[in-house]
């Protein structure tokens, strides 16, 4: 996945492995020096106020580790339960799926790089 | 008999469970359980995920305020509506001020304050006794269809 972290959520995490995974991810950001954090929870049916402050945290911890999460795969029935909780994840990026998930963290990314591109360019030409 | 039709309407009980809660592990077996009850009934997703977030955050909640408590799982019956009772019973210190706890964003935790008023929006019904030193009882109902 070149500069991506990509993390498949498999079960319902109960609190000490989300613990586990939040301190890993931030963890592994910093070994990796990885741009970008994928998470895919497709097959997580249930995401109350404990996992939604989880992955809200991995979202903040990887944002001042200069990485940039994205949330992909939520199912519709969760997002409604999120909502109506009064839960709406703010700050974190949401896709539909991992496909989705990889072009939004590259264009992200690559808007980061193209700026950096650009400010060069122009004080070279000058 | 007669005046049988006088009386209000109390759901029937057509099938119980009781599980303890008293760590962390034990929530997501509980969890599923409850998702047992409901699929049973025929629960809609949407409903279902809704009734096991609220009963996910009720459970937390027993666990962080009161080290724990009991359960109990309840398939009911009112009319024709079939629906999902949840009773947690707790021993823990009890809440001085329900009208303050039932409010976005109040906690006395370190959590966002969430829990109860988020839970109620998610179900049917909702009733929550307290005793301060002898404990607290919340009670959701889920209609199949509501």
């Amino acid at each position: 996945m070149g500069q991506f972290l990509l993390v498949t959520i498999q079960i319902d995490l109960y609190d000490r492995l989300a613990l586990n995974l939040e301190a890993d991810l931030v963890q592994m950001v910093s070994k990796t020096g990885a741009r970008g954090v994928l998470i895919d929870i497709s097959v997580v049916s249930i995401v109350d106020s404990f996992m939604g402050r989880i992955i809200g945290n991995i979202a903040n911890m990887s944002k001042i580790m200069d990485a940039e999460t994205v949330v992909v795969g939520m199912q519709p029935a969760v997002a409604i339960t999120l909502i109506e909780l009064g839960l709406p994840l703010t700050g974190v990026h949401t896709a539909l799926d991992v496909e989705k998930g990889m072009e939004l963290l590259r264009k992200k990314i690559l808007v980061d790089g193209e700026e950096l591109d650009e400010t060069y360019n122009t004080d070279s030409t000058e | 008999m007669e005046k049988n039709w006088m009386k209000p309407i109390t759901p029937t009980v057509l099938n119980k469970d009781k599980l303890s809660v008293f760590k962390e592990q034990d929530v997501v077996p509980f969890r599923n359980r409850v998702k047992e009850y409901a699929t049973r009934i025929g629960m809609g997703l949407v409903n279902q995920t809704k009734l096991i977030t609220a009963a996910s955050e009720l459970v937390r909640n027993m666990l962080r305020y009161a080290d724990g408590g009991e359960t109990l799982i309840e398939v009911i019956s009112k009319g024709r509506e079939n629906g999902i009772r949840l009773t947690f019973t707790d021993k823990g210190p009890g809440i001085a001020n329900i009208e303050q706890a039932m409010k976005d964003g109040f906690t006395t935790g370190k959590s966002l304050g969430l829990g109860l008023p988020g839970t109620k929006r998610l179900v049917s019904e909702f009733d929550i006794k307290s005793v301060v030193g002898k404990g607290t009882t919340v009670t959701v109902v889920k209609w199949k269809n509501g």
